[in-house]
């Protein structure tokens, strides 16, 4: 194991290496190869794929992987109209892009817990973290994105005028409480960037983390545990991509009412 | 477990990615579908446009079947009211054919009495003329009376 090499306390010191990004850099310009490296890979992987896909599309008789395909962009459009009522080009899109690579990241969790590591430090990587949405940043990313959307599109439909009295007047429609207004208004939109981001987070950060725990059992416990868990997160891991993408669509389906 | 640089790395890729998606992946499978499922709401409409031809291809060969069964009809009773006909038609022939041989079986009876009352009378003078004979024979020398018998022998004849 990668562990004993390098981190010599126990418990604790696996746990913690594991849980360590590869990163290079100081301060605020530090970068994590590993999720930057992970989440490309995937997200190139995701394209890949439905471009494939996309390119040999017919209307006619579909084929296995052009089926599948289908599905997911079945399932995502519906859940776009359910939410969206507004005319949006990219909502769709995007949605369905958030919801295949989180997928993407999250299904990382159910590689074991050692395996690429273990490759990584064969190569002379020392630390090592797959999850890309174990990584603050990787979820940050997604959301900040999303609140950036939020604003533009709040900007873009409701215009300045209209989206500043939002803020100002409202809930609370009197002049008097318009300091209360804004206030109200900053912590609800900043709740939003940041409950997407860390419930991600905490969900695969624990789940991982579970995983870890495992890792440390005895090896004859370790199927016991570890299987049961992995067949649970199978459905964490698209649950959480799901509520991520359900909640852009309605953060963003606000952002274009129009009171 | 700190925000650092990776994040606009992070965010950079995330624009890139729906960038991607929005202009390659999602307009092409989207039109598929939409064309697919244009596609089946049209063949449903065919089935169900030919389902409705046939209905009503069914009702029209019910009406032709019924005209066709009453013209069958119709063409039976004409016959059976021909053959009728010529049944007695032929009925009568026969009686008209049957009176004129019987006709014909009375005049040629009629004849055939004629001719026998004839052959009756012949016969009745020679038995009259060998029976008077025969008286005469006893009481008239038939030398001396030669001329008279021949006399009336020639008259007979």
């Amino acid at each position: 194991m990668a562990t004993e090499a390098h981190a010599a306390e126990g418990a604790t010191g696996y746990i913690v290496h594991h849980l360590t990004p590869f990163s290079v850099g100081e301060g605020f310009w530090t970068l994590h190869l590993d999720t930057l490296f992970f989440s490309a890979v995937l997200g190139t992987v995701f394209i890949w794929f439905f471009k494939t896909v996309a390119e040999k599309v017919t209307a006619n008789e579909p084929g296995l992987a052009q089926n599948f395909v289908e599905m997911i962009i079945e399932f995502v459009d519906q859940q776009v109209k359910d939410s969206f009522h507004g005319e949006s080009k990219l909502i769709a899109p995007l949605s369905l892009t958030i919801f295949c690579w989180v997928f993407l990241w999250n299904a990382m969790d159910l590689l074991p817990v050692d395996l690429v590591p273990g490759v990584a430090s064969m190569m002379g990587v020392d630390t090592m973290r797959v999850v890309p949405s174990t990584d603050l940043n990787g979820t940050f990313a997604l959301s900040i994105s999303v609140f950036f959307l939020i604003i533009f599109y709040n900007l873009k439909i409701k215009g300045v005028f209209s989206f500043s009295k939002e803020i100002l007047l409202h809930p609370f429609n009197t002049v008097f409480l318009i300091p209360f207004n804004i206030l109200l208004n900053i912590v609800e939109y900043i709740a939003k960037p940041v409950s997407l981001a860390l419930r991600l987070f905490g969900n695969l950060y624990a789940g991982e983390l579970i995983f870890i725990l495992i890792a440390l059992m005895p090896w004859y416990l370790q199927p016991l545990l570890s299987f049961p868990w992995a067949v649970f997160h199978i459905l964490i891991i698209t649950l959480q991509a799901f509520i991520f993408m359900v909640l852009t669509i309605v953060y963003l389906s606000m952002a274009h009412e129009d009171h | 477990m700190s925000i650092n640089a990776t994040l606009i790395g992070q965010m950079i890729t995330f624009t890139l990615l729906v960038w991607f998606t929005m202009k390659y992946i999602w307009p092409p499978l989207i039109e598929a579908l939409e064309e697919r499922r244009k596609k089946i709401a049209e063949g449903l409409a065919a089935a169900e446009k030919g389902q409705e031809e046939m209905d009503l291809a069914e009702k029209r060969a019910l009406v032709v079947l019924k005209q066709a069964k009453e013209q069958s009809s119709d063409i039976v009773s004409l016959a059976q009211k021909r053959a009728n006909n010529v049944v007695e038609q032929s009925k009568e022939n026969a009686k008209k054919e049957g009176d004129r041989m019987i006709e014909a079986a009375k005049a040629q009876i009629e004849q055939d009495l004629q001719q026998a009352k004839e052959g009756l009378r012949q016969e009745v003078a020679t038995l009259a003329l060998s029976a008077a004979e025969q008286i005469l024979k006893k009481e008239i020398n038939k030398a001396e009376h030669k001329t008279l018998i021949a006399k009336v022998a020639s008259q007979l004849g």
